[in-house]
């Protein structure tokens, strides 16, 4: 059955109503002031006004909110540091993640549904119960701590819970299967015979290694990467758990904006410098996407 | 095959699963705790899992939570299936590249925006935000991933099944429901499930959409944790991964069986 004008229809005006739509709407509040009224912003479009009414309104629009981003170190760290947080942890669950997919890909085959199955679950439970589960570890008084003093490895309790510490392992812990997952695609799909072959021309496992099998993974790595830095720049939960008060997250500022100073039209003004840094990476894994679901 | 699963791999494989699931590991085993402390053993007991269910907050919320998800899952799913028909079989049309990059942006999109966006969408057309707006905004993220897991499953699917069909005499709509929907059957589950679970876990976009009244088990959560980590969280997290986990196991094991039906 081809899909008729109808089965194109409903999906499509859901998403752009409620996907697309929302995104103009964001744009729109970030050129508004803040107002003490409910809701908290100004100008209010006023359509009984006439004409009149709707030129002030667009009059009264303009990029203050963009400007006070940029004057204020406040924001500009927020990025910068979410940008460095994000990037750093990437590379640090790509290298956990790349050992563990590549152990996958040689398991025996009997195995490897179970394997598969096992990386996957902790992804199903939830996000935030995850994230919990180092508070205990991590604390002061906590189960590391506690761990490492009983064995002497340290004389004093380290602090690492409410640091960036603490966020880069919420962080490989929290994504960890985004990573696996695609590298583990590409492995598996991989012809192992490459290695034979290169093995049986002299080169070493070690240059086999990163002359074939690594080259061959990459469109697993690239995706892998997307799905982790993208999310990790805009995450809240990890830096308002387990960071501290220094911990600069553009998702938490875009958070504390909102709920705490009730400023929408700066919140909004954050979102879209977001968006704006995340449109390249984004537009990026989807064209590869698109490519490798092309290539079947 | 074999030979190549060396030590070093056995390894990496014990060390990574030790990573991911120690601390769930370590969650479980101190809400049997004694002790109101979370990390010193005070000895076994279930008492905060009766404290947890007279707890009407918790309650409250955890059905709140439930009604959101299921409502989520079924919508999501349906929509799901009609956008991975679309983007498998309906060759180019205008707006394609639109809808693509619809349905694959949420998938990565920072639920901070999607949440602050859609709040404001809600506003813009004064709705009462509770129950309905969190439904409606999980909806929408999580049909994106419904569909791309139903259009993996449907763009190996072999048309001429359904041609046939139609060929003995069935109408479009009855080939779809007689023989298509069948065999994309454990990918539509397994959508369900995903879906249903994205709701039961969201917290970021449920505390932006949400109004007075209208409070989600991860929301009540997060409120404690931030008052500090106590058992009773322990309790509550352990149902709820148990509840996953069992879930999970079933619909593999469905999606085995249906892999086994289709070897025969």
């Amino acid at each position: 059955m081809k899909p008729s004008r109808l089965i194109i229809a409903i999906p499509y005006l859901w998403l752009a109503l409620l996907f697309l739509a929302p995104f103009f709407i964001v744009i729109k509040m970030s050129l508004s002031d803040l107002a003490v009224s409910i809701p908290p912003y100004t100008p209010q479009l006023d359509l009984s006004g006439g004409w009149e009414a709707i030129t002030a309104y667009w009059a009264a629009l303009d990029l203050e909110n963009y400007t006070w981003l940029a004057d204020d170190p406040l924001y500009i760290n927020s990025f910068k540091s979410s940008l460095i947080i994000a990037s750093v942890s990437t590379l640090i669950t790509l290298a956990v993640a790349y050992p563990i997919a590549y152990a996958l890909a040689c398991s025996p085959q009997r195995w490897r549904a179970l394997l598969v199955m096992l990386v996957i679950l902790p992804f199903w439970t939830s996000f935030l119960i995850r994230v919990y589960a180092w508070i205990g570890i991590l604390k002061t008084e906590g189960l590391l701590n506690q761990l490492l003093l009983s064995v002497g490895m340290i004389s004093d309790p380290l602090t690492i819970l409410n640091t960036n510490t603490a966020v880069y392992i919420g962080i490989v812990y929290s994504y960890l299967p985004f990573m696996v997952l695609p590298i583990y695609a590409t492995l598996e799909k991989m012809d192992w015979s490459l290695i034979e072959a290169a093995e049986d021309l002299g080169s070493s496992r070690l240059s086999a290694f990163w002359l074939v099998t690594f080259p061959l993974s990459l469109p697993g790595v690239i995706a892998g990467c997307f799905l982790v830095f993208i999310p990790a720049m805009g995450e809240f939960v990890i830096p308002d758990l387990l960071g501290g008060s220094d911990t600069l997250m553009i998702g938490k500022t875009l958070w504390v904006e909102f709920f705490s100073n009730r400023d929408w039209p700066v919140a909004s003004a954050v979102a879209v410098v977001l968006l704006v840094l995340l449109i390249v990476p984004i537009v990026l894994f989807q064209r590869q996407q698109q490519k490798l679901s092309e290539a079947g | 095959m074999n030979t190549r699963f060396s030590w070093f791999n056995a390894t990496s494989v014990a060390l990574g699963f030790a990573f991911l699931y120690i601390p769930i590991l370590l969650l479980v085993i101190f809400s049997f705790n004694e002790s109101k402390l979370v990390t010193v053993w005070g000895g076994f007991s279930t008492k905060w899992y009766s404290a947890l269910l007279q707890n009407e907050a918790f309650l409250d919320a955890a059905w709140v939570t439930l009604r959101v998800a299921l409502i989520t899952a079924t919508v999501a799913t349906v929509l799901g299936t009609m956008a991975a028909l679309v983007l498998v079989r309906s060759g180019r049309f205008k707006g394609r590249t639109l809808f693509t990059g619809m349905v694959y942006a949420p998938l990565v999109m920072p639920e901070v925006i999607t949440g602050l966006s859609l709040l404001l969408l809600f506003i813009a057309i004064g709705m009462d935000r509770g129950i309905v707006t969190i439904t409606l905004a999980h909806i929408t993220f999580a049909m994106c991933f419904a569909t791309v897991v139903i259009s993996s499953r449907l763009v190996t699917f072999d048309r001429s099944l359904e041609e046939a069909a139609e060929d003995l005499g069935a109408s479009p709509l009855d080939a779809f429901f007689s023989v298509t929907l069948p065999i994309i059957a454990p990918a539509i589950v397994a959508a369900w499930l995903l879906t249903f679970t994205l709701s039961l876990d969201d917290l970021v976009i449920a505390s932006f959409t949400s109004g007075p009244g209208a409070t989600t088990l991860p929301m009540k959560i997060y409120s404690s944790v931030r008052l500090g980590v106590t058992p009773e969280i322990n309790a509550l997290s352990t149902i709820l991964i148990s509840v996953v986990a069992l879930g999970v196991i079933i619909a593999s094991l469905l999606g085995k069986r249906a892999d086994i039906n289709r070897e025969i």
